[in-house]
């Protein structure tokens, strides 16, 4: 080992500490002096560069190396009891070294954006401090070497996300919407303790290095156990990465700050679960079950949120959807085992989807400014109040177009090579087991639907006749280029992010492919084995860009951005449009069949019938008013009379002398 | 020996105290009843002596020692309950009874 790659690699601590260090210090400017925004900002978005720079070294030093084994920095004993050790321990291997560098360095871009964007907010100083506390908790996630240290990461951006969600908590919807993302990750975190312990009860272990060495003796391929535990895991993941049944959190979840979306929401937290099932690509491996539930899963997760991006009209909701709808891609990836395709697409995914989110944090800056500046208060989210907006905004116009190509699969965008990796590894699988022709089939229509809705989104917003007002329209303008620098080094990301991973069908060197190849070999060794000879492969490729195509120009060619008029004036939808427009009911079925059943539950069993039935009246004043009673029984004992006392004291004594000598038969 | 004449006199005096303890009003004579106990148990202890040891004539001199000092406080009480009452019948002492 070369000196200083090693010595590198020993600076992994510091990108977390950077980050926990920004916290600490803007947290403490927030109480102290709220409105010192410069040292905000230097603090703020500084700690985050320079982790990414650290990031690069750590890289740089590790590539040098490129050992088979992931080294793990242990740093002090955490929770020694009995046979379960865990320590506070960092590991550096290829995959987390490539979540390491997405979420600094995505994280450092939109930190940047956000000096511009929060610029006049007066909880400025709260908000970096919480930006920063997520940083921190996002690395500890990629970085930890356990299970448990993980899940600390995994609560800690949970919290971050609460927090930043309900960042304008004055407003009664944003704290709901906080306290929804917290609940339903809660749900999914049952899941994650569950799996810990079973693999802890199985393996004796929650270090990642000794389960996956134990798992291929200590579990049966196919068992019971393993599919339980990567069942129980893949809940936790529904929770934060928004599948379904546990997605309806993060539409919600856009009450945030746009960067925030653009951060937690769509770039790094919720690609955890997507790093998860990578981290235990082995276990779910062994599970052919739990895989393609998995895949399924995000299968069904990608069209149905893309069905549902089709007709709302809230430009960060379109967002979310397609969030939640690319998030299935990845799942779809790594349940099929294609763990380099998933997490490739999380990468092309954090630049456009970021970009995206930047984007629309652009326009609705400039929207709500032109607002401000004109006295109204429409609705500054609503793509019926934008339109024909890429005259006073062609750089956000243009790089928003970019990240649309690239999400929509257009060659040679990023997102084109990652989308079209996923697709190609379900049909592969397919051909051994048919079940993912069927997720395969799934996935295509999506990108047919994702590629409408995008360019729907795009021709409301920046195309056609705007609808902004009489008043408000001579007050657009592009965004300062601290929120426009940032956009424009993701759009260069987004072009030429598929440059990571260029398969060899393209005479590509496949490069994340092979870099990751340590730590999914041993999981891809169990997979089925599949041929899928160059000639089908240049045909799914066609399919794939054919249906890009299609959904492009089909929106284009079919949606009247002419005909919209404002939110406030505009017509209620009708028939399917109103069911997609209302998100499929999702929202209200959930409501009616758990949250009504659980709410009648607690007040009328739990607290009406148990707690003010059985503990209040029972337990609480049953006591008071047996003491009472016992009282009233025995009153008479106590005469007064001492002689009465005496022969009761007499009678005691006898009786214990009777029983003294043994008398009674004992 | 004497032994069991000794403690047969010693449980008649006795069960006399306790009887009178329990049937008599006046506690004048309720204390002396208890002397009559005290002084049973006392017999008691020198008899038993002669067989296992000196330790209760030991113990004679310790109940005798607390006797007096029983008297004292006792007949103190039941004189100061008669400048209150103008009665020593315990009948009279009900106080502690409700309502």
């Amino acid at each position: 080992m070369s000196a200083d790659a090693g010595t590198s690699i020993g600076l992994i601590w510091v990108p977390p500490a950077l980050a926990l260090l920004g916290f600490v210090l803007n947290g403490t400017i927030a109480f102290v002096r709220p409105q010192a925004k410069t040292a905000v900002s230097i603090i703020g978005a500084g700690v985050l560069l320079a982790a990414f720079a650290v990031a690069v070294t750590i890289f740089s030093g590790f590539a040098a190396l490129h050992p088979d084994a992931p080294v793990v920095a242990r740093y002090w004993s955490w929770i020694p009891v009995g046979t379960l050790q865990v320590d506070i321990a960092f590991q550096v291997d290829q995959l987390s070294l490539v979540m390491l560098l997405i979420v600094t360095g995505v994280g450092s871009l939109i930190h940047l954006f956000s000096i511009g964007y929060m610029r006049e907010d007066p909880g400025y100083a709260r908000y970096f401090a919480y930006l920063n506390l997520f940083v921190f908790f996002m690395l500890v996630l990629v970085l930890g070497a356990n299970f448990p240290v993980m899940f600390v990461g995994w609560e800690g951006v949970g919290l971050c996300s609460y927090l930043l969600i309900g960042f304008w908590f004055s407003e009664q919807a944003n704290a709901d919407a906080g306290r929804k993302a917290f609940i339903m990750n809660r749900i999914g975190d049952f899941g994650f303790m569950i799996a810990m312990f079973i693999i802890f009860w199985v393996t004796g272990s929650l270090d990642f290095e000794t389960v996956f060495r134990a798992a291929p003796t200590a579990l049966v391929a196919g068992g019971g156990a393993v599919t339980a535990i990567t069942l129980f895991l893949f809940l936790g993941c529904t929770g934060k990465s928004a599948q379904i049944p546990l997605y309806t959190w993060l539409p919600d979840a856009m009450a945030g700050p746009t960067p925030v979306s653009a951060l937690i929401h769509a770039a790094t937290m919720v690609t955890a679960g997507v790093y998860l099932v990578a981290r235990c690509n082995l276990l779910f491996a062994m599970a052919p079950v739990a895989s393609a539930v998995v895949a399924g899963v995000g299968a069904l997760t990608a069209l149905f949120a893309a069905t549902i991006a089709l007709k709302q009209w809230d430009i960060k909701k379109v967002l979310a959807y397609s969030t939640i709808s690319q998030l299935g891609y990845m799942f779809v990836g790594v349940g099929t085992g294609a763990i380099s395709a998933g997490v490739f697409h999380l990468a092309t995914h954090a630049f456009f989807k970021a970009l995206l989110f930047l984007g629309s944090g652009s326009v609705i800056f400039a929207m709500h400014r032109a607002y401000h500046h004109a006295h109204l208060h429409d609705d500054a989210q609503d793509m019926r109040n934008m339109g024909g907006l890429r005259r006073w905004m062609p750089w956000t116009a243009t790089l928003m177009w970019i990240a649309t190509l690239a999400i929509a699969g257009v060659p040679p965008f990023s997102g084109f090579f990652s989308k079209d990796e996923i697709l190609a590894a379900a049909f592969a699988r397919g051909t051994a087991q048919p079940i993912w022709l069927l997720f395969w089939a799934f996935g295509l229509i999506a990108a047919l639907l994702t590629a409408f809705y995008m360019t729907r989104m795009m021709l409301y917003t920046f195309h056609g006749p705007n609808r902004t007002g009489d008043g408000a329209r001579e007050h657009l303008h592009e965004a300062p280029w601290i929120m426009t620098g940032p956009l424009v080094v993701l759009g260069l990301l987004s072009v030429a992010g598929g440059l990571l991973n260029i398969p060899e069908l393209y005479k590509g060197g496949a490069w994340l492919h092979h870099w990751l190849e340590p730590v999914t070999a041993p999981g891809a060794a169990l997979l089925p084995e599949t041929h899928v000879s160059h000639g089908t492969e240049w045909i799914l490729v066609g399919v794939a860009v054919a249906v890009a195509i299609t959904g492009i120009v089909g929106a284009w060619r079919l949606l009247k951005p002419e005909t919209l008029v404002p939110a406030a004036r505009s017509p209620e939808d009708h028939g399917f449009e109103r069911v997609l427009r209302n998100k499929w009911y999702v929202d209200e079925i959930y409501d009616a069949l758990i949250v009504r059943p659980l709410v009648w539950l607690s007040r009328e069993v739990l607290w009406k019938r148990v707690d003010q039935g059985a503990i209040d009246a029972g337990a609480v004043n049953g006591a008071a008013r047996g003491a009472r009673a016992a009282g009233w029984a025995n009153r008479w004992l106590q005469t007064g009379q001492v002689g009465m006392y005496v022969a009761a004291f007499v009678v005691g004594v006898l009786l214990l002398l009777w029983r003294a000598i043994g008398g009674g038969g004992s | 020996m004497l032994l069991s004449p000794a403690l047969a006199i010693s449980a008649v005096l006795f069960t006399l105290g306790v009887a009178g303890v329990l049937f008599r009003r006046n506690a004048i004579v309720i204390f002396m009843c208890v002397e009559l106990m005290l002084n049973a148990v006392n017999l008691t202890f020198v008899a038993l002596a002669q067989v296992i040891g000196v330790g209760g004539q030991v113990f004679v001199l310790f109940v005798m020692a607390v006797a007096a000092a029983e008297a004292a406080v006792g007949l103190a009480i039941i004189l100061a309950v008669y400048r209150h009452k103008q009665s020593v019948s315990l009948q009279n002492m009900n106080l502690l009874k409700d309502g």
